[in-house]
């Protein structure tokens, strides 16, 4: 049996390509079971998952809850408003009042990149990284190349285009870092204030120009906008970044006919995705949510479960 | 009581020499050097301090250290920091005006001087706000600062911003002879960053200061030195841009004097992977290549001094998410061995070494210190290049453990520093190893 030796997800650079495989293999077969009609299997029962968000998360948030609850694992939900964080309390405090409570598994949002590995130093649960500051979200660069595994068979070999900030994007680092490990090409594009200096240690090709980013390429992933950037000089207006980054139907008139398009989510309609793109048929960003329940189960049971292997079925 | 220290050998900063020599300690002063064995002397009331094989400096001074007292008293105090300075061999320190209140006025120099004569250990020398309440805006009061002891004055931590306000402090306080001491930092290009931008922010994901940061208000007060002809002192140099700047003003004669740090020599930008906020201070630490940059600038004079930029935090502001964590390590017990390793590199010369650390600093500030010789104060510390030592928490003087040097072994350490002839630290047995 293939072993999965981590007590934490932290980042994507903690994966070799044998767990990115069983990862995704394991989500495979875990897929299935949010399709029945009673959804919900033994597998976690007893076990208690923290989901810990101290920044606001609809999508991410709801994915863990729906894979820890299919697994029958308990949950507890907090978040930084309703936390003792507002009160003052250190989050190597929280940790450690959290871990007096003994669950097994703490899923961390939290606005600042390294945070999921100051908490992992100081607790005996493990620790999923739901997206730290600017640095990694590995959850959906998984859910990302699931994705791309089950659309085109393969990631090794394909080309990959990233659009948009991806300095400041911790989905773009997680993926840029996932898939050049498993052997996908991969272009970055973006006006040249997104794009972060010597980027190409990565492992990646910048072309600003999207048109021409995206040209031959299998994939094409698309960045969420954050709108507030703007008052911070990265991009002169939404109108001038739509116009010239965005991924609209003329741009894609240069993209290949079995290309996919995929988007991390909340998408803004008509600034870096137009609609017709986002609603169209190269679409696959309701895939991509449907897979992130199926990745997280995985790495919920590879994390935690792993000594239950005759459960799952 | 007469002190006989046998057979050191004496480093002369000033003359760049190192000789095998007695010191002969009598009333708090250096009463004679004489070459090793011509001292006969016997008798109850000598006192013997065996230095063979050690080195005998000028009591060290660190031109830039921040005490936090008044206002942050649970990090560090004037008597605590002064410990620290004497365990690492310092006899005199400049302090920094971030302090609450700002020292921006001659009641908070008095009480800091008023401490440190309480804690009689260390020469403190305060070192002013430049603008009221570090605000950048308006002028403090050099003249009544002076009065009050003040030898200098920076907004360290902050950069006046306004090129107005910075010109007219250098020129104001040249009449008073203070050394202005300038923190070089364009805040807008630093933004929310909290490490040095470059291929390691890239890669683990946290927002960059970039090199020009600093670079840009380098450029900016060698302009207003040349334009002024006053001169300004430039703090905690970090980058090979900096560095070659300052190279070229002082080539063409421009009076700029500037300090880099010992983690600037000893550390790089790597030492942020793994997030350890022990490795997050203000300028950042940069890349290899900046690190070989400061080592030349040192080697080739063009960095003056080595300053630890000390800079004591608790537990409450390091142990937090980096972002949150607070800029700073403390550093006034590992100067020594960190500066000695440069010498053991063949970078510096010893006797060029303690230059940095003592008679440059000195001189740049405008006070006594930085030399051995008859009559004068025996303020000395005794080292030795050869001792190894692991450094732990619990030997920490400071009261804050800031340090990234912490389970690291380090050669030369100090092994006992005098002020006016009185011991003021020798180091225990246990820590000089087998």
């Amino acid at each position: 049996m293939r072993k999965f030796n981590h007590k934490d997800l932290l980042g994507m650079g903690q994966l070799t390509v044998e767990d990115i495989d069983l990862i995704l293999d394991t989500a495979g077969s875990l897929k299935e079971i949010s399709e029945r009609e009673i959804k919900k299997v033994p597998t976690l029962r007893g076990k208690s998952v923290v989901h810990f968000f101290y920044e606001p998360s609809t999508r991410t948030r709801t994915s863990f809850e729906m894979a820890a609850k299919r697994l029958s694992a308990d949950t507890v939900s907090l978040s930084a408003s309703g936390s003792s964080m507002v009160k003052g309390e250190t989050l190597i405090d929280t940790a450690r009042n959290l871990q007096a409570m003994n669950p097994d598994l703490i899923v961390l949002r939290h606005s600042s990149g390294g945070a999921p590995h100051l908490l992992a130093k100081e607790v005996k649960a493990g620790i999923i990284n739901a997206g730290d500051g600017i640095n990694e979200h590995p959850t959906q660069a998984l859910l990302d190349l699931y994705t791309i595994r089950e659309r085109k068979g393969r990631i090794k070999g394909l080309k990959v285009a990233i659009i948009g900030d991806i300095a400041h994007s911790r989905v773009a680092r997680s993926n840029i870092i996932g898939l050049t490990k498993m052997g996908a090409q991969v272009t970055i594009s973006g006006p040249p204030t997104m794009i972060p200096l010597q980027v190409e240690s990565l492992g990646v090709k910048v072309i600003h120009n999207v048109a021409d980013a995206i040209e031959d390429r299998d994939v094409i992933m698309v960045l969420r906008i954050q709108l507030e950037r703007q008052s911070k000089i990265l991009f002169p207006s939404i109108r001038e970044y739509a116009t010239f980054f965005g991924l609209n139907r003329e741009v894609m008139k240069k993209a290949k006919r079995d290309v996919i398009v995929m988007h991390p989510g909340p998408i803004n309609r008509g600034v870096e995705i137009a609609s017709d793109v986002a609603d169209g048929p190269y679409s696959v960003i309701l895939d991509q949510v449907a897979n992130g329940v199926a990745v997280r189960m995985a790495l919920l049971y590879l994390l935690i479960g792993g000594a239950r292997s005759d459960n799952l079925d | 009581m007469t002190i006989w220290i046998r057979d050191g050998k004496i480093v002369d900063p000033v003359r760049g020499v190192m000789q095998r020599r007695d010191i002969i300690v009598e009333r708090g002063r250096i009463s004679r050097i004489l070459k090793a064995g011509a001292f006969k002397e016997k008798g109850p009331k000598l006192r013997t301090i065996d230095a063979s094989g050690k080195v005998i400096v000028p009591g060290l001074i660190d031109m830039h250290v921040h005490l936090r007292e008044p206002g942050h008293e649970y990090k560090e105090t004037i008597a605590t920091g002064g410990k620290a300075a004497v365990a690492g061999g310092f006899v005199g320190l400049a302090c920094m005006p971030n302090t609450d209140p700002v020292n921006d006025s001659s009641s908070v120099t008095e009480f800091i001087l008023r401490q440190a004569r309480k804690s009689n250990l260390v020469k403190v020398y305060p070192v002013a706000a430049i603008t009221k309440g570090q605000k950048g805006e308006t002028l403090t009061e050099f003249g009544d600062l002076r009065q009050a002891g003040v030898e200098g004055v920076s907004d360290d931590g902050f950069a006046v911003s306004n090129s107005e306000v910075m010109r007219r402090a250098i020129e104001y306080a040249r009449y008073y002879d203070l050394v202005v001491i300038s923190h070089c930092e364009d805040t807008n290009l630093s933004g929310d960053g909290v490490m040095h931008e470059g291929a390691v922010s890239t890669q683990i994901g946290l927002r960059g200061i970039p090199a020009a940061s600093e670079e840009v208000m380098v450029q900016r007060e060698i302009s207003l030195a040349r334009l002024t002809g006053c001169p300004v002192h430039i703090a905690h140099v970090s980058t090979a841009g900096s560095v070659e700047l300052i190279k070229r003003a002082k080539e063409e004669g421009v009076p700029i004097t500037a300090e880099t740090a010992p983690h600037y020599f000893s550390l790089d930008h790597r030492a942020v992977i793994g997030y350890d906020t022990n490795a997050k201070m203000n300028p950042p630490l940069r890349t290899p290549e900046d690190v070989e940059a400061i080592k030349r600038g040192l080697a080739e004079d063009v960095l003056d001094v080595i300053a630890t930029d000390h800079a004591p935090h608790s537990p409450l502001e390091k142990d937090l998410e980096f972002d949150r964590a607070a800029f700073g390590i403390i550093g006034l017990e590992t100067a020594v061995p960190l500066t000695l390793a440069l010498v053991e590199e063949g970078v510096l010369s010893l006797p060029g070494a303690i230059k940095k650390l003592s008679s440059n600093p000195a001189a740049i500030l405008g006070v006594t210190g930085g030399s051995l010789r008859e009559e004068g104060p025996a303020d000395l510390a005794i080292l030795d290049p050869e001792q190894e030592y692991t450094l732990k928490a619990g030997d920490i003087q400071s009261k804050s453990k800031n340090s990234p040097f912490i389970g690291q072994t380090l050669k030369g350490w100090n092994l006992l520093t005098m002020i006016g002839g009185r011991i003021v630290w020798k180091r225990a047995r246990e820590h000089l190893g087998g």
